[in-house]
């Protein structure tokens, strides 16, 4: 059991989420959207909405350098463990309160106004309602860390995480012994991964492609041709009005 | 030097008797789906008054537009391009809404199924969107319709800037005109400029703006940078919509549905050619009474040789640059100086011009109340301000409204002349700064208007540009997800479970 949901489990919810994503962008690239609701009710969206955007960006940030990062660079940086540990506790517990509160103030105007609930799908509320379950299971592993101050569990999980990106065998191992909270927590984001192409969070690729796409764009405007062979340059150099 | 064409409108809002019959039929053929019900790609006001959206006009408020910053650089009003992406998760400037209106329907059926009872039944309304039950209905996308309301909050309009505007809530000195407006094609467009994704382009063919539905993400920029208000968020389907110029038909040379249906023939389309080099510049003018100047500079002679030469270089057919010459547009913004751009101080370049209204002056200037000036009433004594006018067509500049409007008070006076006395007058003409031959041609195009001469269409040759060979079964005009029919049961991706309803053949 351990091995299927630490050692198999991972590979079939990155699996759906990358080519489910890929397929949903191809075939269906009207539904690829954030779904914004600001339209139908203002109230409490622009608070609980910068909450609990900015904080979860920072906890997937976290999660990603933190776990991702190979043990030998933050040695080589002279980092102990202990304060890797530290760090995490702080910021995540921060960022994590952050994101709870806005996804709570979000939660509660989905559920309680008609004009939202009404104009919800289940997949909306549900996802939310993942979410948050998730952030309080991570809020939840804190007391266990702070246990574990020394962050030899830590490095435990970065071990296991780093296995099994590299594919190699034998990584559940390295969770099985872990706190049930730790495991839940594993278990719910895994399970984020798998539902991610079929939610609105496949707006998350777009938001993070979004200042890419706007600041590289030169100048503002964009103008489109149906011309293939394109028309000699202009004597002045920039043809897209305005900047 | 280089040389686009757009399709422009002028509406002549002289003629426009508010019937409503180009929102009517615009809503019918865009905009009667799930997600939009509250929105009017094209909507009449009555002016003056806070519009729809309320208060639209304050971009102090919405933040719509461009400005000029203190380096002399011009920049989307809601700020650079970080300023923007920093309000994606929540966007400050955006109308809720309720600044629209709720949208509604009514319980018809319970007039019919309605048991016996005391009083005769109503039909109550029904929220559109949660499908609750609306007790009062507090805004409509027409709510100030015929100066409804008070004045306080009607005089709220933004173009009584500058105006001692009491008195205007006087019965005796009350004035009121009709607006209709739609996506203004803008050459700069804000909308375009603030979306991060890049979903919102300009056609190089004929100047429509559109937005691209598959790359629209719903970050919603687009709906608070538009100063006039002309984007709205489907929040059906997540995605950003706006007037299309009913592209479909304008490739076919056909005139937008609106502009088909006018019953008063207020509304004009024809090709513009346009230096698309000179744009920025001429949004960026300092000083804001300086861009109606500006754009008009903007606009290329469709006779000049070198323009000809130049504009066949850049791709344009030959029948759009004779449409060019023949350009109602042209005659109307270029040659008689009678219509003018909404809003110039938004620094968009927008291309739905309007020729501004007389109003009633005859009778008082017969009756010797108010001052003639040789036989012609003096236009500042009309009813309407025309600071009022000024505000809303030239960022206040009131000579260049005034000269339309003695045009336009001129045409009268020599058409009455010459059809009435049978005297024809060319000091009428010579005093506006036209001739006799001239305002025959004003009369001809602006108050005879016969179709020919409001639409001058040409239809797009997609055949010189593309392969056409490609395109033999293509699936035309779709909406969204190449050629599907969107009779699919519903999708694994969240996209429509409700089949579109067909016409089914009736038993």
């Amino acid at each position: 059991m351990n091995t299927f949901l630490f050692g198999i489990y991972p590979y079939i919810a990155i699996t759906v989420m990358v080519l489910g994503s890929i397929a949903r962008y191809d075939r269906d690239p009207f539904t690829w959207k954030s779904s914004s609701s600001q339209l139908l009710r203002r109230k409490q969206l622009v608070i609980g909405s910068v909450l609990f955007h900015v904080g979860v960006l920072i906890i997937f940030v976290g999660h990603l350098v933190g776990l991702l990062t190979p043990i030998v660079i933050f040695d080589a940086l002279g980092i102990s463990h202990s304060a890797k540990q530290i760090l995490a506790i702080v910021a995540g517990g921060i960022a994590g309160i952050m994101a709870l509160t806005g996804g709570v103030m979000l939660f509660q105007r989905r559920w309680v106004d008609p004009r939202i609930r009404q104009t919800s799908s289940v997949a909306d509320i549900a996802i939310l309602a993942i979410l948050l379950l998730q952030l309080v299971l991570g809020l939840g592993t804190i007391p266990v860390s702070i246990v574990h101050a020394d962050g030899h569990e830590m490095v435990k999980f970065m071990t296991w995480a780093q296995m099994i990106l590299t594919f190699q065998p034998g990584a559940a191992e390295y969770v099985a012994g872990a706190a049930v909270v730790f495991k839940l927590h594993i278990f719910l984001g895994l399970t984020i991964f798998l539902l991610f192409p079929f939610t609105r969070l496949v707006h998350i690729v777009s938001g993070i492609a979004a200042p890419f796409r706007y600041l590289l764009r030169p100048g503002y405007q964009i103008v489109r041709s149906r011309r293939q062979t394109a028309l000699p340059e202009s004597d002045k150099s920039k043809t897209t009005p305005a900047e | 030097m280089r040389i686009r064409a757009q399709i422009g409108m002028v509406l002549n809002l002289d003629k426009c008797i508010g019937c409503h019959t180009c929102s009517v039929t615009c809503k019918n053929v865009w905009t009667s789906r799930d997600g939009v019900e509250y929105a009017w790609f094209n909507n009449v006001e009555t002016k003056p008054g806070t519009g729809y959206p309320t208060d639209w006009e304050n971009q102090a408020r919405w933040k719509g537009g461009w400005e000029r910053t203190k380096a002399g650089k011009l920049q989307p009003k809601q700020g650079s391009k970080w300023r923007i992406l920093a309000n994606i998760f929540a966007n400050p400037s955006m109308p809720e809404i309720d600044d629209y209106y709720e949208p509604f329907d009514f319980d018809y059926d319970h007039l019919k199924s309605a048991p016996e009872m005391e009083a005769f039944p109503t039909a109550r309304p029904r929220s559109k969107i949660t499908g609750e039950r609306i007790e009062k209905i507090e805004k409509g996308p027409n709510w100030e319709e015929i100066l409804g309301g008070e004045f306080s909050k009607r005089s709220e309009d933004y173009n009584f800037e500058g105006i001692q505007k009491e008195i205007y809530g006087e019965y005796e000195n009350t004035f009121m005109m009709y607006l209709p407006r739609l996506c203004e094609h803008c050459l700069n467009p804000a909308c375009a400029s603030s979306c991060p994704s890049g979903a919102i382009y300009k056609r190089e063919e004929d100047g429509i703006v559109l937005i691209d539905q598959e790359k629209c993400r719903g970050w919603r920029m687009c709906v608070s940078g538009c100063p006039y208000k002309k984007i709205y968020y489907n929040w059906s389907s997540g995605k950003s919509e706006k007037c299309t110029l009913c592209y479909p038909r304008i490739e076919s040379g056909n005139p937008t549905v609106c502009s088909e249906t006018c019953v008063g023939r207020i509304r004009y389309l024809g090709v513009m050619l346009y230096d698309a080099d000179k744009i920025e510049d001429a949004a960026n003018m300092e000083n804001e009474q300086d861009l109606y100047d500006a754009q008009l500079g903007v606009f290329l002679d469709p006779n000049d040789p070198v323009v000809i030469e130049t504009a066949r270089a850049d791709g344009i057919p030959e029948d759009w640059i004779k449409a060019a010459q023949e350009s109602p547009i042209w005659k109307m913004a270029m040659e008689w100086k009678v219509a003018f751009p909404l809003h110039p101080e938004y620094r968009t370049l927008p291309m739905v011009w309007y020729i501004p209204p007389l109003s009633p002056i005859q009778n008082a200037a017969e009756a010797g109340a108010i001052g003639t000036d040789a036989g012609m009433p003096d236009v500042k004594n009309l009813r309407i301000p025309v600071k009022y006018l000024a505000n809303m067509l030239t960022a206040g500049d009131e000579a260049p409204v005034v000269t339309a409007l003695e045009r336009m008070l001129a045409m009268r006076s020599y058409m009455r002349s010459k059809t009435i006395e049978g005297v024809i007058d060319e000091a009428i003409a010579a005093r506006v700064g036209l001739s006799g031959r001239v305002i025959e041609d004003m009369y001809k195009v602006m108050a005879l208007a016969d179709y020919e001469d409001r639409f001058v269409i040409p239809t797009t040759h997609r055949e010189q540009v593309e392969e056409a060979y490609d395109l033999r079964g293509g699936c035309g005009f779709t909406d969204t997800n190449g050629c599907s029919t969107g009779t699919s049961k519903g999708s694994l991706f969240g996209g429509a479970k409700q089949p579109l309803k067909m016409p089914t053949e009736a038993m």
